[in-house]
């Protein structure tokens, strides 16, 4: 009885200290003072036409390194903790995939391929980005991986080739330095016309780099979840 | 906002709203996960009309499919 009011009176307080959300918002009329900046300096500055992805890549190009740095830590820690090999040999899956599902996922992954990278190359132009891009390719990936349940990913290759674009970032941003104004400085190549695929500076390059490494560790991260589950 | 589009917000936070509270009432897990990420897909659809497409890409992809395959791989490595 005193349990089930404690839990009332919790969900009444978390409804309590949600109301102001939902009483006083109203809709914001103008920007405020940093948004206004990057609203009239950004397109001018770095020539992307994707707002969103200059804030992330240029402006707060540290905190997207930190974010990159958060996933690798997390890959990292599912490694060790998935370490140890099972004793017993890896026994064969129960069953094969079905039939619908192999045909349809041979149609579908080469378009999600082209989806993904899309996606991150286009990161300033349209909506979407490294992260994004990465994620789309991952989930081609996985589409792979349930049809066909035999193969394996190499973990040695998805492994390079994140270490090695991780490392491009890191020389791009010291480029940054050192050609421009400062760290992860995207302005050290030219800006170029505004709306075209080559410009923008260096964001579309570190956004493939981001892009390419966010979906090798997601793919390592999940051939290393099912190897566990075999 | 035009009530059309007033009509598809509520709709679809109803929807989620239900999708949220199967994922906690039901007893079999995988039903449970599938309600869930049903409920990260209307989140995804939700972000697209508040005119956010980046975030919904990112929900669409983690929130709906990485998150319920993790889910899924684990529920299968701890039944047998």
């Amino acid at each position: 009885m005193a349990k089930r009011f404690i839990t009332l009176l919790l969900i009444a307080l978390l409804a309590y200290m949600f109301l102001p959300f939902i009483v006083e918002v109203d809709e914001t009329s103008q920007l405020n003072r940093v948004a206004e900046k990057y609203v009239t300096a950004g397109p001018l500055e770095l020539g992307a036409a994707n707002l969103v992805t200059a804030v992330i890549v240029t402006y707060r190009g540290l905190d997207t390194l930190g974010e990159i740095v958060v996933l690798f830590i997390a890959a990292v820690g599912i490694g060790f903790l998935l370490r140890k090999p099972s004793k017993k040999k890896i026994a064969a899956p129960k069953r094969s995939s079905s039939e619908i599902l192999r045909t349809g996922s041979d149609f579908l992954i080469p378009l999600l391929i082209l989806f993904g990278v899309y996606i991150f190359t286009h990161g300033h132009l349209t909506p979407g980005g490294g992260f994004q891009g990465g994620v789309v390719l991952t989930s081609a990936a996985l589409l792979f991986m349930l049809s066909n349940t035999e193969a394996r990913f190499n973990k040695q290759l998805t492994e390079v080739i994140e270490s090695v674009s991780g490392i491009f970032y890191l020389i791009i941003g010291i480029l940054g330095l050192i050609l421009a104004g400062g760290f992860l400085d995207s302005r050290f190549l030219q800006l170029g016309e505004m709306g075209r695929l080559f410009s923008a500076g260096a964001i579309p390059i570190i956004y493939s780099i981001i892009g390419i490494k966010v979906g090798m560790e997601l793919i390592g991260i999940l051939e290393k979840l099912r190897k566990e589950e075999i | 906002m035009s009530p059309m589009v007033a009509f598809v917000h509520i709709a679809v936070l109803v929807m989620m709203i239900i999708a949220a509270f199967l994922a906690v009432i039901l007893k079999n897990l995988l039903s449970a996960v599938i309600a869930l990420s049903a409920a990260s897909l209307l989140l995804s659809l939700e972000f697209y009309l508040l005119h956010a497409p980046d975030v919904a890409i990112a929900e669409a992809g983690i929130g709906a499919a990485l998150t319920m395959a993790i889910f899924i791989f684990a529920i299968r490595a701890t039944k047998k």
